[in-house]
């Protein structure tokens, strides 16, 4: 918005719609349906602690373990939940594994369903009608616009993530990485990978 | 659209502080028990349906605006917010900033 240098007499008036979100807030507190203490908490938790940090995390354990790769596969709420990574949005989550057969991409076409407590709030794009309506109609086409080219004897595989369900896509183990902790492998797991629309960073 | 050029940067979590306010609210009152979120994402579903009827969303400040409304309505038809009330308070959050001098904290008047 453009800004004019001079002196405000007054403190600079917020766009309409945080007027009114503001007023909601209001109502809500003196009614005591809410406490503004929680929503900064809230806040700072989607801003400072939860985001696909989360997600590398599991990704890299299932790389590195088995064990733990086979009971994600199998119940991934549960593998979660035990991690204690917060928040109810997530409750119902299956985490489906990329192979050079299929390549797994997570949309919302309802609205913007997504695994928050594995990968925070969803990226604008992911939002977008763009996205939502051409995910499915066309996935390959999208995944181009992603810099992502799949052999062509790689099918794709669209899930539609619900309030109920929530997916994350389990990308595919770099070559070139034996050897490296787990650690190190969180850090070639990007967002995009573990939405499908990337794949996981080849080590420098 | 294409995507290509959206997806590079990054980005904050919250463009604007109403967007991370108005969410807020909504997770607090899942919380509290007030708002189940499958019968939210349906609500929320319908809204964005409707506003991208005329027009293709971004998925910015449009998606946050929806969420307002639907949020809005929600209250509304819960009687946790009439819709006089809410404009009574905006247009006292609006006197109150256009009457604090700049640089002091914004708060409304006493009731």
């Amino acid at each position: 918005m453009p800004h004019d240098d001079h002196d405000h007499p007054h403190a600079l008036l917020p766009p309409e719609p945080a007027l009114r979100v503001k007023a909601l807030e209001t109502i809500l507190t003196r009614k005591g349906l809410i406490d503004p203490a929680a929503l900064d908490e809230i806040i700072d938790t989607y801003q400072n602690k939860i985001g696909p940090k989360n997600g590398a995390r599991v990704v890299a354990k299932a790389w590195s373990d088995p064990e733990f790769k086979k009971a994600l596969l199998e119940d991934a709420t549960q593998v979660v939940a035990d991690l204690g990574f917060y928040g109810r949005q997530g409750e119902h989550m299956v985490v489906v594994e990329n192979t050079t057969d299929q390549h797994n991409m997570v949309v919302c076409t309802l609205c913007s369903c997504y695994p928050w407590p594995l990968l925070g709030i969803p990226p604008g794009w992911y939002k977008s009608d763009a996205y939502r309506a051409r995910a499915v109609r066309e996935p390959r086409k999208v995944l181009a616009e992603f810099g992502v080219e799949l052999p062509t004897k790689t099918s794709v595989r669209v899930w539609d993530s619900t309030a109920e369900i929530r997916y994350l896509v389990l990308p595919m183990r770099p070559d070139g990485t034996e050897g490296m902790s787990e650690d190190g492998l969180a850090t070639l797991v990007t967002r995009d990978s573990m939405i499908g629309t990337g794949l996981a960073r080849v080590p420098a | 659209m294409t995507l290509c050029n959206t997806h590079s940067a990054p980005e904050p979590v919250f463009a604007e502080p109403w967007h991370a306010q108005v969410f807020a609210v909504t997770v607090a009152l899942n919380e509290a028990g007030r708002v189940d979120w499958p019968d939210w994402a349906a609500r929320f579903s319908q809204t964005l349906k409707r506003h991208g009827l005329d027009r293709e969303l971004d998925g910015g400040d449009d998606y946050f605006l929806a969420w307002l409304v639907t949020l809005e309505e929600f209250l509304i038809e819960q009687g946790a917010a009439a819709t006089q009330d809410v404009a009574n308070l905006r247009n006292a959050w609006k006197e109150a900033y256009l009457t604090t001098p700049h640089g002091q904290p914004v708060r409304l008047a006493a009731r």
